[in-house]
């Protein structure tokens, strides 16, 4: 048996690495040269990207479509108004409470919706989204359907926005190193092998139901957390209609354009086509409804035609990996023995 | 005696629940595809309605007349050109796919329809209504509703036993590569499926528009009910989803008694213990997939 070298990283991750740490910094320090509005556009274009790569997390690479989102997105604003409106909680304490919340209501909800698989699964996160909106509905101190202000206290409007922008970039950010963080550990192997060939990953002893039922839980918790900065610069939660926290339009449906479009099963994929998908939105602020038979025209293009998306055929092109998930296995002497699958199902 | 006119107004509900499900039942059984936008479709066929009763100046229920073969054609090319390459796939594509059509739907007949919701006017029929006592009457179009569920239903059981194509139905639901090696046309069974259940799901637009309002954005209401009806049931059993919109009508409509807030929450309730207790359904042969 030769010996035999397990590798992941390779010379253009760890370029951009450092590309990726400088932007970062640049990006912390916003509030200190941007305009207060261009922080007001990057916290919803950290929103839409924190969600998108849970979403990815859960479809690209764990196999679990749901388009029940948005039921995660409403509580964790719902959890967040009831601790700072009823419970005279902080604003910024109540948002990794209400995330906590929310991830352990994501377990109940599991249970039910893991009895459907594949597309009666998403329609059942559906159903299940809109059974939670119509009972907060019926919760009169959360404003029942005509929604609810945010009670502000012990803030001054600036330290109120920038806290409220780093706490945006943390769950965007965080969202992408999350992504990689899982995918590259044991739990992340299991998914991604589920994702090749889940007989095969069964027959291994990978515990299918309770890896995906894990993913699920994250994506609920990261999903509520990205909630809280996008309402707290909002300062209102409404159940649906623009800016709806239970909103398909206004989250579910964005999500599964910016991973479809930008490339679903992939860590970069969601970051372009959340980029993609903002700056076209606003360049076509007046035009929303052209705009969104577009983005659905597209959508299903790429998964009819182009399933890798954009990061999917760029990488077909030029073969670099940016968030290196994949496991090279090669000989001592430099020989390509193996790797782990390449991209999301064909 | 309100219960009991609840009861008798749920089953007639029922009626259009079960016509909703019955293309989406349809498409799981013999393709195993599952149509987000089902819903939207629906609405689609009923705001043509609205606008053939407009400008040809008839009644909305003579437009089926035109809606119904058009909604026949646009399911089989739509199969054909589109739905073909995700059938068999990986679902998420399927799922992407059929969601990008409805908000496609959604948002074309918001722009050229506007917000508002609107009604189809059938006249007299509208308001006619079968008076049993004081306070149940049977209306006359939730009546004919419910009969042509049972219609479609038992003429689709019909065709699925007895022709030729119905046993290719049948061949296709089991195993599409065997019935594909026994000379049967797959690619035409499922365009004809899709064909199928696009112009049932019409039908049931249409009724919807009479009963009722609809605005551009009532089709993913429709496919919840719809689905919701498909898994009470049971999956692969047509007569499961009759029972299985039945019972989502008559809890829809307990629940209103009890509280109008509660109606659809405790349909929501009732399929949630189905899913719970019983995944496979009321008359469900086989577990879901």
């Amino acid at each position: 048996m030769t010996d035999v070298k397990v590798s992941r990283g390779t010379v253009s991750s760890r370029v951009f690495a450092v590309l990726a740490a400088a932007a970062i910094v640049i990006m912390a320090f916003l509030p200190s040269w941007g305009e207060p509005a261009t922080q007001r556009k990057m916290v919803e274009l950290f929103t839409l990207l924190a969600l998108a790569q849970m979403w990815n997390l859960l479809a690209g690479f764990g196999g679990v479509v749901s388009v029940g989102q948005q039921a995660f997105m409403g509580l964790g604003a719902y959890a967040m108004v009831s601790l700072v409106n009823v419970h005279g909680k902080d604003m910024y304490l109540s948002v990794p409470i209400s995330a906590v919340i929310v991830a352990a209501l994501a377990v109940p909800m599991g249970l039910v919706a893991f009895r459907l698989r594949g597309s009666y699964f998403a329609i059942g996160t559906w159903v299940l989204a809109e059974v939670v909106s119509k009972v907060i509905i019926t919760v009169k101190s959360l404003g029942a359907g005509d929604g609810v202000s945010l009670k502000v206290s012990g803030y001054s409007v600036s330290s109120r926005q920038d806290l409220t922008y780093w706490l945006a970039m943390g769950t965007g950010v965080g969202s992408v190193l999350l992504a990689y963080v899982i995918l590259r550990s044991r739990l992340g192997l299991q998914m991604q092998s589920i994702r090749d060939d889940e007989g095969g990953a069964r027959g291994l002893g990978v515990n299918v139901y309770r890896v995906r039922f894990q993913i699920w839980v994250i994506a609920a918790f990261w999903t509520a957390l990205a909630a809280a900065p996008y309402y707290l610069q909002q300062l209102r939660v409404q159940p649906v209609g623009t800016g709806g926290a239970f909103s398909v339009v206004q989250w579910t449906a964005p999500i599964i354009f910016i991973v479809v479009i930008g490339g679903i099963g992939t860590i970069e994929g969601p970051i372009i086509g959340a980029v993609i998908y903002y700056v076209l939105r606003n360049k076509f602020q007046d035009h929303q409804t052209v705009y969104l038979i577009s983005m659905g025209a597209v959508a299903l293009a790429v998964a009819l035609w182009l399933q890798g998306g954009i990061w999917g055929t760029i990488r077909r092109w030029i073969g670099i990996d940016l968030f290196p998930v994949r496991r090279r296995v090669r000989t001592a002497s430099g020989q390509a023995v193996a790797q782990t699958s390449t991209s999301a199902p064909p | 005696m309100v219960w009991v006119n609840a009861i008798v107004q749920g089953i007639l509900l029922g009626g259009l629940y079960a016509l909703f499900a019955t293309g989406l039942s349809l498409a799981f059984g013999v393709m195993r595809f599952v149509n987000l936008a089902h819903g939207d479709m629906a609405i689609l066929a009923a705001f043509m309605a609205f606008s053939l009763t407009n400008s040809l100046d008839i009644n909305p229920l003579l437009t089926l007349l035109i809606v119904l073969p058009g909604a026949f054609i646009v399911g089989f090319v739509l199969q054909r050109l589109v739905f073909d390459r995700v059938v068999g796939v990986d679902p998420s594509f399927q799922i992407v796919a059929t969601f990008g059509v409805g908000v496609i739907i959604q948002n074309a007949l918001l722009e050229k329809y506007t917000a508002d919701t609107r009604g189809l006017n059938v006249g007299r029929l509208e308001t006619a209504t079968i008076r049993l006592n004081d306070t149940i009457g049977i209306g006359w179009m939730p009546l004919i509703t419910l009969m042509c569920a049972v219609a479609v239903l038992a003429s689709l059981a019909l065709f699925i036993r007895h022709t030729k194509l119905g046993r290719a139905f049948r061949a296709t639901s089991d195993d599409p590569d065997a019935a594909r090696l026994m000379g049967i046309d797959v690619r035409r069974v499922f365009a004809v499926a899709m064909a199928l259940a696009i112009t049932t799901v019409a039908l049931a637009g249409v009724l919807l528009g009479v009963r009722g309002s609809f605005g551009p954005f009532s089709g993913p209401e429709n496919l919840i009910f719809a689905f919701e009806a498909v898994v009470i049931g049971g999956l692969g059993s047509l007569w499961g989803t009759l029972a299985g919109g039945v019972t989502l009508g008559v809890a829809q409509l307990i629940g209103n008694q009890i509280d109008p807030q509660w109606g659809q929450l405790a349909g929501h309730i009732v399929f949630l213990a189905v899913l719970v207790t019983r995944p496979t359904g009321m008359f469900g042969k086989v577990a879901l997939r």
